[in-house]
């Protein structure tokens, strides 16, 4: 009979382990975001990332081994990243009907997520690096990551940021837009998707059916927009 | 269908068939990007050209990817997932940027809320300029 100690040993070097981790820390989180009625603070993402986080820190396990289980989920980005071609396609009819009010607050908005960020960045004194991973935040995850990583920030921070801009937008976008008077639900959801991507998108169907719809499609577009939009800027500013 | 018909090689297994879509879309991304040198992320091209190839087919009036598109559904459902195993590389650089969490919060949320007006009046001020609604 073998120790405890030695199955740690033996089991946290293999990826079965660490995958097996990540689904039911996934599973867990999801089951506390839907109980708190899917709150954005309760953002399972967040959570999952916490309670693996801290269990690398409790074991002291170094990341790459992780992983190196965790990186089979990782490597579904790219298809995942793909498949947003579909809802786009399902709701052409819809960008079609409002193409150039959604034209025009595309490139406005995908300018404005990024510039702002150089901008205050550079005042706050960010070094070049966390910039670059800072700048697609306003993507989804996959694709911020993709452009972060090819123009050499850290994609694992650009993933929190990431994350953190979708919470954010999330919160704000209901006292925001009633505090502007706002009441057009396609030029709000459209905001929301463009921000603050799936997680945005999330809180404006649980608001406005319509709402919902344009900030998918925000969210698809802005997926592309940024992966033109953020290497230009890189390239005039950094 | 007839139950004892031998099926057939390609409409057999279509969640297998889904994925590999997509992946051939992500290949035929990543290829292009590799041999042009455009600064887009692979998945990014292979998005658009799925999008234009499900635009052709649907003009030309035929289906070649509804298993694509149930494929999709399930990644699309589950995709806050694949970001957790990125997002736990945090614990790798959390000593370095401790120290600039404020400031980087701080922008975030400044970003976050410009974006937003700067997209919704955008969007307002040129549905009214093209006088709809």
């Amino acid at each position: 009979m073998k120790r405890p100690t030695e199955l740690w040993v033996y089991l946290s070097a293999s990826p079965l382990l660490w995958l097996t981790l990540t689904l039911f820390a996934w599973l867990f989180a999801v089951a506390v975001s839907t109980r708190l009625k899917r709150h954005p603070l309760a953002n399972p993402v967040l959570i999952s990332i916490a309670l693996l986080a801290g269990t690398l820190k409790l074991s002291g396990e170094p990341y790459e081994k992780f992983f190196a289980g965790a990186q089979y989920i990782h490597f579904l980005l790219g298809p995942a990243t793909v498949a947003i071609a579909v809802p786009l396609y399902r709701q052409w009819r819809q960008v079609k009907r409002a193409l150039v009010p959604m034209v025009a607050a595309l490139v406005v908005g995908s300018f404005t997520a990024a510039l702002s960020i150089m901008l205050m960045g550079a005042w706050g004194g960010l070094s070049r690096d966390v910039l670059i991973a800072f700048l697609p935040k306003s993507a989804t995850a996959g694709v911020a990551m993709a452009i972060s990583e090819s123009l050499g920030g850290n994609p694992s921070l650009t993933a929190v940021l990431v994350v953190l801009t979708g919470i954010v937008g999330a919160l704000v976008v209901t006292p925001f837009m009633n505090a502007m008077r706002i009441k057009d639900y396609a030029a709000r959801g459209f905001a929301v998707g463009l921000t603050s991507h799936g997680i945005g998108t999330a809180r404006a169907f649980d608001v406005d059916q319509t709402a919902g719809l344009f900030a998918g499609i925000a969210m698809a577009l802005n997926a592309i927009a940024t992966s033109l939009v953020v290497p230009l800027i890189v390239r005039l500013f950094l | 269908m007839d139950q004892n018909s031998v099926t057939p090689l390609w409409k057999g297994s279509s969640m297998i068939k889904g994925i590999a879509l997509l992946l051939l879309f992500q290949l035929i991304g990543e290829s292009i990007v590799f041999s042009s040198g455009i600064p887009l992320p692979g998945p990014v091209v292979g998005l658009v050209l799925l999008f234009v190839a499900m635009q052709f087919c649907k003009t030309m009036g035929f289906s070649l990817f509804s298993e694509a598109e149930t494929a999709a559904d399930g990644f699309l459902a589950n995709l806050g997932l694949l970001f957790v195993p990125a997002g736990v590389g945090i614990v790798a650089l959390w000593s370095e940027l401790q120290s600039q969490a404020g400031i980087l919060l701080a922008i975030l949320v400044a970003s976050a809320i410009i974006t937003l007006a700067a997209t919704v009046w955008t969007f307002i001020a040129v549905q009214r300029l093209i006088g709809r609604e």
